[in-house]
């Protein structure tokens, strides 16, 4: 369809900048693996330290990458579907917001103001502009979800009885899980950590900063994921060649996430104090119930591709899988998605692992960690954010793939480095490896009285992974870059591949109405949240003063 | 449901494997007495460093984590030993991961942290910090000695 040429460019530009940032962010992602071989036994390169690379790699990749796709694919997708565009004037402002915020949360960072983690836990203390930044990136991509669901509601009144799309349906869920979630962690920054950082309160109780942090951190996990998810969906099988399984079991998976994706935060905090085992366990259980959705959608994408494998002539048990395209340049998504969907089958192994309560002790915070949400932020959502990026881009702009035969083998290039990878990390995992520790200056340098030679194959392991992903990355960064240089050589149009349903199960009322599941979504949220925070109260004890990361005394006592 | 039969099934299916977990996990539970570390309300006595001798087979170690390092770096015990680790933090927050003994726990300011172990083998066993605590974080470990030969 035809779009406006705002339109166009606020997408343009909230596709590109993330991915011109990817450059600082993958290059901190591979020099993160040969700090930590021992490879080089220092804590910084080029004026840029361990930590403020390692703040850099997660803030730039995991916060405002996602978010900005999310936002850039909500549009397209809203748009698309329900054939009227979104409210330019919010639509600018959305992507101000996001920019600017990004760039004040940048500014700290390489300033070396901000070199506390994108997890940004108290009491180490950031530059009040990294928190209020990264509030600005939150707040801006509240204001298309509100714009959204107005043209839903506008949308529904003139088709009751239509189906809402599948597209639109996951679009709106993952923004409705995403305005709630976010609401705690804006109130933790906003309320509890600027006026700290300022001065302004004398201390910060760490313990329900970190139960804050935790009910937006694992629903943020789902916010990365949804996406891929819709895309999967709903664009997946028709590259393939076939069609979605089943309508229906998308909408229940959908619907199950709505429920479940942000009652299950205190799996995070199984080795904290002040919340007690009984809440632990109760979370640990919500948890495997978000589980059930994504077998599900495992399911149902399987069924899928193996109808598409069949349409496209295979024949015997396994034929389908040689019948599909993955080496097709028109069908270069296809070699996109399925890199991620096979990485997300061990992300997923390893993500029931670390959900599983006891047996969280013997991984968490060890390398094992990065080395599961790799295989699923930095597969099936990273493979689907660039793959789709690209694929939007070329459409909209009417330029060729540059470099197209290369475009197909690099996601393959991509499941390589990160199957290395992860394999090294979760070996030094299990071998009490801790993550993000600059290894190379003690552990892994055999001068040093720390040193511990079991790691020095999972280090090394790790390294070739990242030598190979960085390698993809910048080949892709060549690609998209590549194509904005190209000249136009047709119109350029907003079109998205839309799949059909195989089973298209008639529309079920409850299945297509929000409502319910938001009311049910709540009381799940107040059963899981309010006996974590009555923990939190009546445990902790004083509140923290001020550190900054170089000294072991209090910003107030060291002045 | 109007919904397709092996899908039905495949549910079905998904329920039951996560059933059979939870079921692992309670028995695991209640054999091997795995379980995640206990919550204790805040109390000061906790924040000074020390190793008390309960008697020859049971020990409580106060562990105070701080910018840089642990207190008690060192813990001297025999083997057999059951310790009831009591852990606090002086500032930021700190992990405290015993690799071998799937000993994992925060180290948080204002909070009490507490796990019980038995060492039942001799040897060094490295307590890591394992969260990022500062500039430092890499220097932070201490040692759990059980029958060590130089063993005080």
């Amino acid at each position: 369809m035809q779009v406006s040429k705002s339109f166009k460019r606020v997408i343009f530009l909230e596709l590109a900048i993330p991915i011109a940032l990817l450059l600082l962010g993958i290059y901190h992602g591979l020099m993160q693996t040969i700090y930590r071989s021992g490879a080089i036994q220092q804590t910084s390169v080029a004026k840029l330290d361990y930590y403020q690379g390692l703040t850099l790699h997660g803030v730039i990749n995991a916060i405002v990458l996602t978010t900005f796709f999310a936002v850039a694919l909500g549009h397209v997708t809203m748009t698309y579907y329900l054939k009227k565009e979104p409210n330019k004037k919010l639509m600018w402002l959305s992507f101000w917001f996001m920019l600017i915020g990004t760039v004040m949360a940048a500014w700290a960072m390489i300033a070396g103001k901000a070199s506390v983690l994108y997890t940004f836990y108290p009491p180490l203390k950031a530059h009040p502009l990294f928190y209020l930044g990264t509030a600005l990136i939150i707040v801006g991509s509240w204001f298309p979800f509100f714009d959204w669901s107005r043209m839903y509601m506008k949308w529904k009144k003139v088709n009751p009885t239509t189906k809402t799309p599948l597209a639109v349906l996951g679009t709106l869920i993952n923004f409705i899980i995403w305005f709630t979630c976010t609401l705690a962690v804006a109130y933790e920054v906003l309320v509890l950590l600027i006026p700290w950082s300022m001065g302004w309160t004398k201390t910060v109780n760490v313990n329900l900063a970190r139960t804050l942090f935790w009910f937006f951190g694992h629903a943020l996990v789902y916010f990365w994921l949804l996406p891929a998810y819709i895309m999967f969906y709903t664009v997946l099988p028709k590259v393939a060649g076939g069609k979605l399984y089943s309508d229906l079991a998308g909408r229940v998976a959908l619907f199950l996430f709505l429920l479940f994706s942000i009652p299950v935060g205190v799996h995070h905090q199984y080795s904290d104090p002040t919340i007690t085992q009984g809440v632990k366990f109760f979370h640990g259980l919500i948890t495997y119930g978000v589980a059930i959705p994504s077998f599900i959608t495992a399911f149902t994408l399987a069924a899928s591709l193996e109808y598409a494998g069949r349409k496209n002539g295979a024949k015997g048990l396994f034929g389908w899988m040689v019948k599909l395209p993955w080496f097709n340049e028109d069908k270069f998504l296809f070699s996109y998605f399925i890199g991620g969907l096979i990485l997300f089958i061990f992300g997923g192994v390893t993500g029931i692992v670390n959900a599983s309560y006891s047996l969280n002790s013997v991984i968490h915070n060890t390398a094992w960690m990065p080395g599961h949400f790799h295989m699923t932020v930095a597969g099936p959502v990273f493979l689907g954010i660039v793959g789709m990026s690209l694929y939007i881009y070329s459409k909209m702009s009417g330029k060729k793939i540059f470099w197209p035969k290369l475009n197909t083998i690099i996601p393959y290039l991509w499941v390589i480095g990160m199957l290395i990878f992860s394999f090294g990390m979760s070996w030094g995992g299990l071998r009490g490896e801790p993550r993000r520790t600059n290894l190379g200056t003690t552990y892994l340098n055999p001068d040093s009285e720390l040193f511990r030679s079991d790691w020095v194959p999972t280090t090394l392991l790790a390294m070739l992974g990242g030598i190979i992903m960085f390698t993809a990355g910048m080949m892709y960064i060549i690609i998209f870059f590549g194509t904005i240089l190209r000249k136009k050589s047709q119109e350029g149009i907003l079109e998205i591949p839309v799949s059909e349903a195989y089973h298209d199960e008639k529309r079920v009322p409850l299945f297509d109405k929000f409502k319910p599941w938001i009311v049910t979504m709540i009381i799940i949220i107040l059963l899981a949240y309010i006996p974590a925070l009555l923990n939190v109260n009546k445990n902790s004890g004083p509140g923290s003063p001020r550190y900054n990361i170089d000294n072991p005394l209090p910003i107030e006592a060291s002045k | 449901m109007v919904m397709d039969k092996i899908e039905r099934r495949v549910i079905m299916a998904s329920l039951v494997l996560m059933g059979l977990f939870v079921f692992s996990l309670l028995y695991a539970k209640n054999k091997y007495k795995s379980n995640v570390p206990e919550c204790l309300p805040y109390d000061k006595a906790y924040t000074e460093p020390k190793i008390n001798k309960i008697d020859e087979k049971t020990y409580e170690v106060f562990s105070v984590a701080s910018m840089w390092q642990f207190q008690p770096s060192e813990i001297y015990i025999p083997v057999g030993s059951e310790v009831d680790f009591y852990l606090t933090s002086k500032d930021v927050v700190h992990g405290f991961n015993i690799s071998d003994k799937n000993i994992n726990m925060m180290a948080v300011f204002g909070a009490i942290n507490k796990t019980t172990v038995t060492f039942d083998k001799p040897g060094v066993y490295d307590i890591v910090c394992h969260e990022y605590c500062g500039v430092g974080h890499q220097n932070m470990r201490a040692q759990v000695i059980v029958n060590y030969p130089d063993a005080k």
